[in-house]
């Protein structure tokens, strides 16, 4: 078996090695399921829910990454994004009820910018009156980001009360496109492209930019990145203020694509996020990516062939990874 | 004028009193060893210069100014550049990201990359390779390269040698003594034939304090203080 493993592992590392992952699952689940038409239907619902959680989680990975901070707070920014867009669209209700697609598009993109500046608003506050007092101190920092968790849902049931917000969907991303015997839900569609869009701008510069460069470099050594000449604090405020706002991006799709929020979404949606940072690797965007593609698949490929597993599905799927790679699949060099 | 100059400095980390009164004066230009056995406060010393770890105030001046109580990246934009005992590269970045991070404004100045390209070949050769990928002696190339990518006053170098292949460990003493024509150096070793090749000045430090300043010539014909100091055998 171990030698069957040996010769394995360096062909499989050839075809892309835990990228190929999702693909493996997803044929996997082409079998089992036996309909090609829901498998199509249930791997777009899989990858457009998988890309939204991507975008909550990515800024916590980073931010633990570079400054080796735990924010149980995050969810407050997924909260604050969905509530924010749910109020902005409701209050444009003409335009996203418009037979206009440009109307309709203008209303979804005010919304999300609204979240988006939102997120950046609140994270700079967060970054700098919760987190900086308990940098380097883990204890104070799951206290104290805890603490402002629960402030920040009181202060969501007292503006938008306690009973579910609906969330008005624009016309042009109501329905579905029926192509054969596949059915694709408009609104996941548009979901996975917008956050597979936000990912490419977010790799482009990662990959391309100084400030990127300083990021990924942080990431793995902080201390080296200061002796360098960098203040690395001062680059963790901003990449704070850009995780945050991706979260309550990733907030105000996920409201659309539930359509009914309550104060409780950021808390629920936060244990699936700690899941996919950690079985992506602490600091890795990629991984994040790759980990919040696999829970995405897996709930949806579960929930359709075993549905009583499907609660169970991510904590399955995040023991059996870190049985197989305690660091997750892509973690960040360090 | 000294180039660097501790006066009794004293570093603690956590409740524990590691540098307990570390004085002496580099001069500008060459090599200047610090040399101790195992523990002795050698690391701690650099960490201190560089700002990575908190000296007394007033302790550590770098060409007459106070530099004591300042972050690392303000002493590092002083002039100062620093190679750690565990090299510090970036193993998830290339060659050239790790050299292109150290450099003011993210551009090669070509004559500098000339000149490390002919002290380290293997650099050039690696140069898209991830830096986890380099051997041991290739990460330490890239450690020193990136240290001396922009015009430096003073190269704090932590142990280059250890865990090197003798052969590595040569070409490594060749580029030091290079390097020292025109920048300063303050190198913490424990392998003393290497530290003999190079040094001109040193100073010898023994449980947080340094209990001998001189010449290397002096130092290396005197087996008896060798002996007494750093438990060398003739």
């Amino acid at each position: 078996m171990n030698q069957l493993t040996q010769t394995l592992a360096p062909t499989l590392e050839r075809l892309g090695g835990v990228y190929l992952l999702p693909v493996i699952v997803a044929l996997i689940a082409f079998v089992l399921i036996g309909a090609p038409s829901s498998w199509v239907t249930l791997t777009v619902a899989g990858l457009s829910m998988g890309m939204m959680i991507f975008l909550m989680a990515s800024g916590l990975s980073l931010v633990f990454g570079l400054m080796d901070v735990l924010n149980f707070g995050h969810s407050a920014f997924v909260s604050f994004g969905a509530f924010v867009a749910a109020s902005a669209l409701a209050y444009m209700a003409g335009w996203i009820g418009s037979e206009s697609i440009w109307l309709n598009l203008l209303a979804i993109f005010l919304a999300f910018s609204a979240a988006i500046a939102f997120g950046l608003i609140v994270g700079w506050f967060f970054e700098v009156v919760i987190i900086k007092p308990v940098y380097h101190d883990h204890l104070r920092q799951i206290l104290i980001t805890m603490g402002a968790l629960i402030v920040s849902e009181q202060i969501i049931l007292a503006v938008w009360g306690g009973a579910p917000v609906s969330v008005p969907r624009p016309a042009f991303l109501e329905g579905s496109w029926l192509i054969g015997d596949v059915t694709i839900e408009i609104y996941r569609a548009f979901a996975f492209a917008l956050a597979l869009a936000v990912y490419v701008a977010l790799y482009l510069v990662l990959k391309h930019t100084r400030i990127g460069l300083l990021i990924r470099a942080g990431v793995e050594n902080r201390e080296m990145v200061e002796a360098l000449g960098f203040r690395i604090d001062r680059l963790f405020v901003g990449v704070f203020m850009v995780g945050s706002a991706l979260a309550a991006l990733g907030g105000a799709m996920w409201a659309g694509y539930e359509t009914l929020i309550t104060p409780a979404l950021g808390g629920e949606v936060m244990i699936v996020v700690f899941i996919v940072v950690i079985i992506g690797g602490l600091g890795s965007v990629e991984g994040t990516l790759l980990g919040a593609i696999m829970v995405g698949l897996m709930a949806n490929y579960i929930g359709f062939l075993a549905p009583k597993l499907a609660l169970a599905s991510n904590m399955l799927l995040m023991m059996a990874i870190l049985l197989w790679r305690p660091n997750g699949l892509k973690p960040a060099v360090k | 004028m000294s180039l660097l100059s501790l006066n009794q400095m004293k570093t603690s980390i956590g409740q524990y009193h590691v540098l307990h009164d570390v004085t002496f004066d580099v001069p500008e230009g060459g090599v200047f060893v610090l040399l101790g056995r195992n523990g002795a406060g050698k690391t701690t010393t650099l960490r201190s210069i560089m700002g990575l770890w908190r000296p007394s105030p007033g302790s550590v001046t770098f060409r007459g100014e106070d530099i004591s109580g300042l972050h690392a990246s303000e002493i590092a934009r002083k002039g100062i550049s620093f190679v750690p005992e565990n090299m510090g590269i970036f193993g998830g970045l290339t060659v050239e990201e790790n050299l292109v991070l150290a450099t003011a404004r993210g551009k090669f100045d070509p004559q500098r990359l000339k000149r490390i390209y002919a002290l380290f070949p293997a650099l050039e050769q690696f140069w898209t390779k991830q830096a986890w990928s380099l051997s041991g002696g290739q990460k330490q190339m890239l450690a020193v390269a990136r240290a001396i990518i922009e015009p430096r006053e003073l190269i704090l170098v932590d142990e280059p040698t250890k865990g090197l292949a003798p052969a590595i460990i040569d070409g490594m003493a060749e580029a030091f003594a290079e390097i020292g024509a025109d920048t300063t150096i303050l190198l913490v070793e424990q392998n003393f034939n290497f530290a003999k090749r190079l040094g001109q000045g040193l100073a010898v430090i023994d449980d947080g304090r340094v209990v001998h300043t001189g010449t290397m010539p002096e130092f290396a014909a005197d087996t008896a203080l060798q002996e007494q100091l750093l438990s060398l055998s003739a």
